[in-house]
């Protein structure tokens, strides 16, 4: 019995050993282990023992059993080891193959100047209101000091529907309706779409955007204005941009400015973008004309304001270095995916 | 405005500094300028040299041998001008040297031309003799000049001096932008005091006083102005025994810098004193008016008249004209007549300084399609006072240049003189509006520089009368912020009460919308508003289609974008046809902007503006792909009731069977379908299009951010597949209405997970198969109660004709 249990043991070890994959291994556990095998074969011989030595072939089974078991666990440990070493090898892929593209669209570049733009001053305080782009002669133009035979009226080359109603060829008409129907402290940017007859050319549209802002509160100084302007162009074009303030005019602001900022290619040395100059224009402003207050029913005694513009095309083609207008209206979608 | 820097110091002679920093002080005061060119860029070792000897090259036809004396030695020079001739003084260019351009005048190399000693068919040359274009100048500004050759230089120039110095070169031209309200800075004298009162040096204007002879203007010439409301002012100075030649150098070379080509001195003078003060000026010839008077009126609606280029203008009543007894003898502003323009032999000059409306006069120009320089400084809006300054001006410079006696007393029709404007002196005011501390004293002193002077007593400012744009304190407050320098004052931030700042919920709409058509693979197209009537007809319209009743642009650029849009399909259609012929593949837009609808034509108030969200895409997807995205934007929006879609949206653009009405708590908010084959063809797009509309208006009216938490199911679900065979014309949607409406609120979600036509089912029918969902929130569901509703919805679809199959 005992040289019966013995062999098993060493058969069952030795095949164990020698079996080299899973499936064996589940093989050779029905074989001694399973209802039918070997070794529960010979505790079915039990009966045939003396009844005295009975315990004993019974712990030497036990004893068996457990040898046998417990190589069985460890080889399958090592053998799984094995195997899942040899799966994470086989799924080994080739890491530079192309992604699969995820197809989400793009925002056009005047939209990603404009969300921009709107960051900057929602942070400042400023709410985004909107005007109509289809506007009476009386918004575009005479309640911002431009009163008919204004010669500016000719330097903006308008579209019109007819005598009193044009197509807007600015935003300023916006600031115009605020301050109409909202009391100050007032300070918003009006964004939206302008049109002037231009022909179409590389740096003209008939049809392009402005984003307006106005503020208006007791004590607004030009120091004022300078400050917003130049915390504005530090976080639009980065925080080492300089800004600099030229006298102008324009018929609804005085005092009026332009704004250049350090050319933000060469930064301000000089260079072929800012055509050696080493300054960028990138807006007008100036303060609320007294006139255009009054005709807006706010009493210049007690408040004052200062506004700005800018065109949109022209800072996102400054911003991303776009040379041509009209790709903007083109919509090529090879062109739009860069945004 | 371009001018010569020598013109603008001949009155600021203290004026010293180099072009740039001219250009960054005149800028920051306000005259901005656009760019500057030194006329001596690239001349070095250039002298007066004076040919002493010529004699032929022994090996070439062409060239000869030229002994020049450069002052301080005598150097050979080997040419092939033909001009050349013993005697002259010629500009030489001296081994080392350099010249600005080739003698064919062509553009200006960046670096100019170095010229080196050498030898021209073996015989040594230590220089070269100079054109003017080689000076970089040309024979515009050197009418003198030949029209290929050497230029000859006066004979009065010293031998060996600078020829740059000789020839005037040693200047910059700068061209100013001038803002429209500055109508005193379109004059060299405008400049010329703002140059003075920026770098705050004496302003020292020409002397422009001239008595004249004994006789007096008023009795050669009558002047009547019948239409005061467009001449304020006219002037009249008459010069006789004129003595036409060319004027001196020193004024051509100012006109030519200035643009203006010399012509003869009469000319020249009334175009110098034209640039210097501003004021145009016009010259008759006094024989050729009849009457010898002078009759300023409105023209008469359809006269033709003949101006002094030869072309035939056609009139009208608004255009102002100089009239003689007897007839037209010029466009009041704008140019002359052929009728009485100066000839060579002219013998008595009548000098017309004149104040015309410049609003008439700018839209007149308009209107004749005739703008002259002229008009170009009337339309701005004149000072009459200027007027007599300009004029006497001339006239002093006719006698200066001896090409006239000037007849004495100027006849002046000025019925209202413009007065100097006073306004208050408010420093405490000029200071609070630019958030400065600037001291009166600083600002009189830059008021006095500008020439405003200060009326101590009643504490006022005084405008002199070229100074129109100076109305108020806040334009007072600009000078002192001009030159005490928009760089000196603070920046601050505003400082009041604090706001909050947000978009709209418009653009809170909007920007989701942007998002879910960006996150759905729809780039941002943009469009212009304005196209051509032609789309309609493109987009298969019926003639009497309401989209058809457009906003039209009185002064279109052109009739392909003369109306504003009724739809946005155009815009996005042409775009997806760029596409489609740079072969891009799958392209998707969208767009979102507005459309434009007249309440009533002829507008008379403002038409509607509706923004549409505009979504198109050709290649990978189908219907269903723009389905999905517009219920994912319904989703996002908070739109959360069910969206139906009706097939008989009726767009003629569209597919007749791949088209639907979006519509919502049952508003039409929009629609989509398969663009019609015909409308592809119009585009040229040869592939299937899918086309979607909303009309945000509607769908910013509906939407809602606000958000509610409705738990998550705890009890089970349990889920029923139906398997149905129904004819073909019944809609998915009609299944669905009955399932939702049967199912009542134990209906959790269901989903079509099979539709199927073909072998094995009846023609004319399709088998379709749902997955329903049933689930309480408060309770697991028995059984029975799930066959109870199943068996609703089966019956309610039996009606409809289903066949229910196991």
């Amino acid at each position: 019995m005992r040289e019966k249990l013995e062999q098993i043991k060493a058969e069952a070890l030795g095949q164990i050993e020698e079996s080299g994959a899973l499936e064996k291994l589940n093989e050779i556990r029905i074989r001694y282990l399973g209802k039918k095998g070997e070794l529960t074969q010979v505790l079915k011989g039990m009966k045939d023992v003396a009844p005295q030595d009975r315990p004993g072939v019974g712990q030497m089974v036990n004893e068996a059993r457990a040898v046998i078991e417990d190589k069985l666990e460890e080889t399958r440990k090592r053998l799984a080891a094995r195997a899942r070493e040899e799966q994470l090898k086989n799924e080994e892929i080739d890491v530079t193959l192309p992604a699969r593209k995820m197809a989400m669209g793009h925002s056009h570049p005047c939209t990603v100047a404009l969300e921009e733009v709107e960051r900057i001053f929602i942070g400042m305080g400023y709410e985004v209101v909107e005007g109509p782009e289809v506007e009476y002669d009386y918004y575009n133009f005479q309640a911002l000091n431009i009163p008919k035979g204004h010669p500016a009226r000719d330097e903006q080359d308008t579209f019109y529907i007819n005598d009193s109603i044009v197509l807007r060829s600015q935003t300023s008409p916006v600031q115009v309706r605020i301050m109409e129907k909202q009391k100050p402290p007032i300070r918003i940017i009006a964004p939206g779409r302008v049109f002037r007859s231009d022909e179409v050319d590389a740096t003209h549209s008939p049809c392009f955007h402005q984003v307006e802002g106005l503020v208006i509160d007791k004590k607004v100084t030009f120091a004022d204005l300078k400050g917003t302007l130049d915390q504005f162009a530090k976080e639009l074009f980065g925080e080492e941009t300089r800004v600099k303030f030229r006298p102008h005019h324009f018929p609804f602001t005085e005092p009026s400015a332009e704004v250049d900022v350090s050319c933000f290619k060469c930064g301000g040395k000089g260079c072929r973008f800012c055509k050696g100059s080493g300054w960028i224009e990138i807006l007008g402003c100036g303060m609320v004309h007294p006139n255009v207050l009054k005709m807006s029913g706010i009493d210049p005694e007690e408040y004052s304001g200062f506004a700005f513009g800018m065109g949109l095309e022209r800072i996102a083609l400054l911003k991303y270095e776009i040379d041509d207008m009209r790709l903007l209206y083109e919509n090529d979608e090879r062109f739009l995916k860069q945004f | 405005m371009n001018t010569a820097l020598s013109w603008i110091k001949a009155y600021v002679p203290d004026l010293d500094c180099t072009p740039q920093q001219y250009t960054d002080a005149m800028t920051l005061t306000g005259t901005k300028v656009e760019g500057y060119q030194c006329l001596d860029r690239n001349l070095e070792k250039i002298v007066v040299g004076q040919i002493i000897k010529i004699e032929r090259h022994p090996d070439a036809d062409k060239l000869i041998v030229c002994q020049v004396d450069i002052g301080a030695e005598t150097i050979q020079i080997v040419t092939g001008a033909p001009n050349v001739k013993e005697g002259d003084k010629v500009p030489v260019v001296l081994d080392g040297g350099k010249v600005a351009g080739g003698h064919d005048g062509g553009p200006l190399p960046e670096n100019g031309i170095k010229i080196k000693k050498g030898k021209l068919r073996g015989v040594e040359s230590f220089g070269m003799m100079c054109s003017i274009e080689e000076l970089g100048s040309s024979r515009d500004m050197y009418p003198d000049a030949p029209e290929s050759g050497i230029y000859i230089l006066p004979e009065d120039a010293p031998v060996g001096a600078d020829a740059v110095e000789v020839l005037g070169l040693h200047d910059c031209v700068f061209e100013y932008e001038i803002t429209s309200n500055r109508v005193d800075c379109y004059s060299v004298i405008g400049i010329a005091r703002e140059a003075a009162a920026t770098f705050d040096k004496p302003f020292c204007p020409p002397k422009s006083d001239c008595s004249g002879n004994e006789e007096n203007a008023a009795s050669y010439v009558q002047v009547e102005v019948q239409d005061t409301d467009l001449c304020s002012r006219y002037c009249a100075r008459v010069v006789k025994n004129i003595k036409i030649g060319p004027s001196p150098e020193w004024m051509q070379r100012r006109l030519a810098a200035s643009g203006i080509r010399p012509i003869n001195n009469l000319v020249d003078i009334t175009n110098y004193v034209m640039e210097e003060y501003g004021q145009p000026m016009h010259a008759f010839d006094l024989d050729t008016i009849a009457g010898r008077k002078i009759i300023v009126r409105r023209a008469k609606d359809g006269d033709s008249f003949q101006t002094l280029d030869g072309q035939q203008r056609t009139l009208d009543s608004e255009i102002l004209m100089i009239c003689d007894a007897k007839k037209e003898i010029g466009i009041a502003g704008i140019m002359g007549g052929e009728n009485s323009k100066i000839t060579d032999n002219v013998q008595t000059v009548l000098f017309e300084a004149a104040c015309f409306n410049g609003t008439n006069i700018r839209l007149s120009a308009k209107r004749l399609g005739l703008r002259t320089d002229a008009s170009g400084k009337f339309e701005k809006g004149l000072d009459p006072n200027n007027a007599e300054t300009a004029i006497n001006r001339a006239c002093r410079l006719i006698e200066e240049l001896g090409c006239g006696e000037v007849v004495g007393g100027m006849v002046d029709v000025y019925p209202e003189k413009r007065e100097e404007k006073r306004i208050p002196f408010e420093p405490a005011f000029y200071n609070r509006l630019l958030g400065t501390d600037i001291s009166e004293e600083d600002m009189l002193r830059y008021f006095k520089r500008l020439e405003l002077t200060f009326d101590e007593a009643g504490r006022e400012l005084i405008i002199p009368t070229f100074r129109q744009d100076l109305e108020c304190s806040a334009d007072i407050a600009e000078e002192a912020a001009r030159f005490f320098g928009y760089d000196n004052i603070p920046t601050t931030l505003p400082c009041g009460e604090s706001t909050a700042g947000k978009l709209s919920f418009k653009l809170r709409v909007e920007e989701t919308a942007r998002n879910v058509a960006r996150f759905s693979g729809f780039s941002q197209a943009m469009t212009y508003s304005f196209e051509s009537p032609k789309v309609f007809d493109k987009l298969l319209l019926a003639e009497d289609s309401p989209l058809r009743r457009t906003v039209k642009i009185l002064n279109p650029l052109g009739e392909d974008f003369s109306i504003m849009r009724t739809t946005p399909l155009n815009g996005l259609l042409t775009s997806l046809a760029v596409n489609y012929n740079r072969r891009n593949k799958n392209v998707r837009l969208y767009e979102l902007a507005n459309i434009y609808l007249p309440e009533t034509l002829p507008l008379t108030e403002l038409p509607g503006e509706r923004i549409q969200l505009t979504l198109g895409f050709y290649g990978e997807g189908d219907f269903f792909t723009l389905k999905g995205v517009i219920e994912e934007l319904f989703d996002q929006l908070g739109l959360h009731k069910k969206i139906s879609y009706d097939p008989k949206a009726g767009k003629p653009f569209l597919h007749p069977g791949r088209q639907a009405n979006v519509n919502y708590r049952g508003q039409t908010v929009g629609f989509l379908g398969e663009l019609h084959p015909e409308t592809a063809e119009n585009y040229g797009i040869g592939d299937r299009v899918y086309l979607a509309v909303l009309d945000m208006p509607q769908i910013v009216e509906l939407a809602s951010f606000d958000r509610k938490y409705e738990g998550v199911a705890r009890f089970p679900a349990v889920t029923r597949d139906i398997s149905m065979v129904v004819r073909k014309e019944i809609l998915a949607g009609q299944i669905e209405d009955v399932i939702e409406k049967k199912g009542g609120r134990l209906v959790e979600s269901y989903e079509l997970f099979d539709v199927y036509e073909g072998a094995q089912i009846l023609t004319g029918c399709k088998s379709m198969a749902y997955s329903i969902t049933f689930r309480a929130s408060d309770r697991t569901l028995e059984d029975k109660e799930v066959n109870a509703v199943m068996e609703k919805i089966v019956s309610a679809l039996k009606d409809l004709g289903a066949e229910l199959r196991a």
